[in-house]
């Protein structure tokens, strides 16, 4: 019997309820103490198609999916064909009693059949077909021998809103799943049960990110939708009343940043939230506010391309986009934060270094990350030790004391011009896109030009030594050193420890911060290094390229994936012996 | 009290002599003196061509961002500061082209802004190519037989999108001018100034005199009543040998975008500052999740 430690799969198709019932279960077993890690893969399309929801749940901390399933919740015939390669032996797969042919083959394979009626459950407890879903739920708590009442909390969390009725048939359909399958069933392995553990979030990296934002008084969002990123501004839209925040959705993605920039530019901590098709359209205007010097944060959450690519699918092939987009050069802050912790706390510090460095910050997330749920302690997201800090801007008060003229773009040694808001008479200024002389005004003067575009740069070398170093995993010394950057963080860690356990030594140096970096501290971390292996979800491996050209350190070895689906640990572990 | 020589800039335009651009300058300046409203409580948005220069020749706060995202920078200033007077100032490629979305957009929101479109029915900066309110067969040089597509009709426009105050001067009419600037700040909601803008150098069709022979004010049309939408379209279609300038249509009292944001119920954005969240406010945020 093997206890708190499996892996569910949902799959049915599109409209079944295969992500809402996921994310309703993963908060379920949450709510009984256990981690979990939720990995959603869909369609780009309403209805149909072939959807699946994955939930790793474990009594320790877990940062990935992992690839072996133990319980499969079968909505169609077609979620059996699709993922019974993944089943395990001694796994089991539920499904409605009415599919034939299923037992056996089941059985050849050494999977436990666990046919029950969902459809009849559905329909006779809950008066409609769709909450096959929730029958399965059911069946699946009533197989593991988990606990009811944390199941029954999230149904009338999640159904509250569209009423009692609701909620009481759901209940009654879960219930039933969850008595078949104690009085039907009663050879399966893997059980669940509910411990004592402190309350945790279930969250994913764009609502972590948007926790970090308004914790840090981002109050400005202007946004058009755009998967991956569409749940920041949703999220924004359901809290403007409460938290006073602005939420704009745009005509297009030039008037999302073009909107962001005019607010930054008057005072408001603004943001934008897009994907690679979006970015590209914004990157004239990413140019703007490098020139202007205006404090503004986006959030570009990738997913493949080029073009509309894989629209709901996974990858990290815009780094090297992100870091040189738009025409000429001006600084730029680029955050990779690669777990929900650190996406709270890039939304947190994004918006003060763009306020402190007045500059573009760019946060770059990706679809695994953006919408894998992970349960986290509740004190995992430090609010207390979130500080608001707007850098060189001065305030009506310093302003009134003012006594020699206000120059927006004053030369600097450290590069940052103290920075006041329009709407004081002291701060009376013209910022422009064109070339502009410490007072802001246009000019043509080469000198000049020189000059301002060096003071720019300055703030590059100010804020480097700010940044984030790389992070190391596992042990100092090792054979193997694996290179990652953002979202692989937790596929990358649970492969790591898990060859340690095996008795090999592996260790693994993580990038959250991307631009600037304190690039010979990097060549420091990699010195002792033995084998290098850069992990990227691209086909050219960005970050690799970057560590050669600023360190001169060619990495050995790279596993590149750019199928559209995230890294899991056993892939990593496969692609590691591959010579 | 303010006055127009407040507004003065130490830098000199650099817009040909006679360029229609100067009549639009003092004209502004002019309407934001006789408001009485000071540098500071005005910010001034354009975006890329000869009249969006046009912020750096007078002083006032202003923006100068890229070709044909005016309208969303001022926006983004509007709703995060809606006490400043927020005055986009471009041209009709900028305006009526490039940023032709932007343009419905904006006026379908009512949007608290004046947008100030310098109308010269040419690009002049980039040295004389068609635009969108060239006329058809207008001889350009990326016209070299007549352009031949429909020229925009901004007021026809602005009236299906939902425009509140619609509006068209002249640059060779200075007072009335000033005049309308003024109203459009005073107005509450969306207000296009479209301003006939004759470019000495580039158009040599669309001048002064052949404007002079042509435009007539509606306010000296008798019965001419600006909140009646049938008439408004009718003058809107009207251009040729009559050229109507002056207020097309207004209609007061409808609520502009910021009005209906329950962010800024508690005053603008910025005025409402920033702070740390509440203990309640955290802890609401982390339950959300639990």
């Amino acid at each position: 019997m093997i206890k708190n430690d499996m892996t569910f799969k949902i799959g049915g198709e599109a409209g079944q309820g295969v992500e809402s019932s996921g994310a309703g279960f993963a908060q379920a077993l949450a709510r009984g103490g256990l981690h979990i890690f939720g990995l959603q893969d869909y369609m780009s399309r309403i209805r149909g198609g072939h959807n699946f929801y994955q939930i790793r749940v474990k009594e320790e901390d877990i940062y990935s999916h992992t690839d072996a399933v133990h319980l499969l919740l079968a909505l169609n015939p077609q979620a059996i064909k699709e993922h019974i390669e993944e089943v395990v032996e001694g796994g089991g797969i539920i499904y409605d009693e009415s599919w034939q042919g299923e037992k056996r083959e089941l059985e050849g394979r050494g999977i436990v059949p666990f046919p029950a009626p969902l459809k009849r459950i559905a329909e006779e407890e809950g008066g409609r077909k769709v909450m096959m879903n929730t029958a399965a739920l059911g069946v699946a708590a009533g197989l593991t021998g988990y606990n009811f009442e944390p199941m029954a909390s999230v149904i009338e969390d999640n159904f509250r809103k569209k009423g009692t009725s609701v909620v009481e048939r759901n209940l009654k359909v879960a219930e039933a799943g969850y008595r078949f399958a104690q009085e039907n069933h009663d050879r399966f392995d893997y059980r669940l049960e509910a411990i004592e553990a402190p309350e945790r979030m279930v969250i994913n990296g764009n609502h972590a990110f948007c926790l970090g934002a308004v914790a840090s008084g981002c109050r400005f969002v202007s946004a058009y939708p755009m998967t991956p990123a569409t749940s920041i501004m949703e999220w924004m839209a359901a809290h403007v009343q409460r938290y006073g925040i602005v939420m704009k959705h745009t005509e297009d993605e030039i008037a999302a940043i073009c909107m962001a920039i005019g607010a930054a530019h008057v005072g408001a901590r603004a943001m934008t939230a897009t994907s690679g098709g979006g970015f590209s359209l914004m990157v004239e205007a990413l140019g703007l506010a490098g020139m202007t010097e205006t404090p503004l944060v986006v959030v570009e959450a990738q997913r493949p391309g080029p073009s509309t690519g894989l629209a709901t699918r996974t990858e990290q092939g815009d780094l090297r986009f992100i870091l040189h987009a738009s025409q000429g050069e001006f600084p730029r802050l680029i955050l990779a934060p690669g777990t929900v912790e650190e996406c709270f706390q890039a939304g947190a510090r994004a918006f003060n270094l763009a306020e402190k460095y007045q500059c573009p910050v760019i946060v770059v997330l990706d679809n695994f990350l953006a919408n894998s749920l992970r349960a986290v302690d509740k004190e995992a997201f430090d609010f207390a030790s979130v500080e608001i800090d707007r850098g060189e801007l001065l305030t009506s008060e310093d302003l009134d004391r003012l006594e020699s003229r206000y120059n927006r773009f004053q030369f600097t040694e450290s590069g940052i011009s103290p920075r006041a808001v329009s709407s004081h008479p002291k701060a009376v200024y013209v910022s422009t896109g064109n070339v502009h002389d410490e007072e802001g005004h246009i000019t043509e003067e080469p000198t000049i030009r020189t000059k301002m575009m060096n003071k720019k740069m300055r703030k590059l070398e100010v804020a480097r030594r700010e940044m984030r170093e790389p992070e190391l995993y596992g042990p100092k010394e090792a054979d193997i050193t694996l290179l990652g950057w953002g979202s692989t963080y937790g596929p990358i860690r649970e492969a790591v420890k898990a060859l340690n356990k095996e008795g090999r030594k592996v260790n693994f140096i993580h990038f959250m911060d991307i631009w600037p970096l304190p690039w010979e501290k990097v060549a420091e971390m990699m010195e002792g290094a033995q084998q290098t292996v850069a992990v990227e979800n691209n086909y050219s491996g960005h970050m690799a390229g970057l560590i050669r050209t600023y360190t001169g350190r060619e990495v050995d070895k790279r596993i590149l994936k750019y199928d559209g689906r995230p890294f899991s640990p056993d892939y990593i572990i496969a692609h590691l012996e591959v010579k | 009290m303010s006055e127009v020589k407040d507004f003065a800039s130490p830098v000199r335009p650099t817009w040909c002599p006679g360029c229609g651009n100067f009549g639009i300058l003092n004209a502004l300046k002019r309407a934001l003196a006789n408001l009485d409203l000071e540098p500071h409580q005005a910010l001034l948005v354009s975006g890329i061509g000869c009249g969006s220069k046009l912020p750096d020749y007078i002083t006032a706060s202003g923006f100068m961002g890229i070709h044909g995202r005016v309208l969303p920078i001022a926006t983004g200033a509007k709703l995060a500061n809606h006490e400043l007077k927020v005055i986009a100032v471009h041209g009709d490629g900028d305006g009526y082209g490039i940023g032709g979305n932007h343009f419905l957009h904006t006026m379908r929101r009512n949007m608290g802004l004046v947008d100030i479109i310098q109308n010269n029915q040419v690009y002049g900066l980039t040295k004389g190519q068609y635009s969108p309110t060239s006329e058809r067969g207008f001889v350009t040089k990326t016209s070299p037989e007549g352009a031949i597509e429909l020229a925009v009709n901004p007021i026809a426009l602005a009236l299906a999108a939902g425009a509140t105050f619609i509006s068209r001067g002249f640059a060779g009419e200075l007072p009335h001018l000033a005049q309308l600037i003024a109203q459009a700040i005073e107005h509450r909601g969306y207000a296009l100034v479209d301003v006939l803008q004759p470019c000495v150098i580039f158009n040599r069709v669309n001048t002064y005199d052949w404007f002079r022979a042509r435009v007539y004010k509606l306010e000296e049309e008798e019965g001419y009543d600006p909140s009646n939408r049938e008439a408004a379209w009718e003058k809107a279609c009207e251009w040729g040998d009559r050229i109507p300038i002056g207020l097309f249509y207004q209609v007061e009292g409808l609520p502009t975008y910021e009005d209906q944001l329950p962010a800024l119920r508690a005053g603008s954005l910025v005025k409402q500052g920033l702070r740390p969240l509440t203990l309640e406010e955290v802890e609401a945020l982390k339950q959300e999740f639990v």
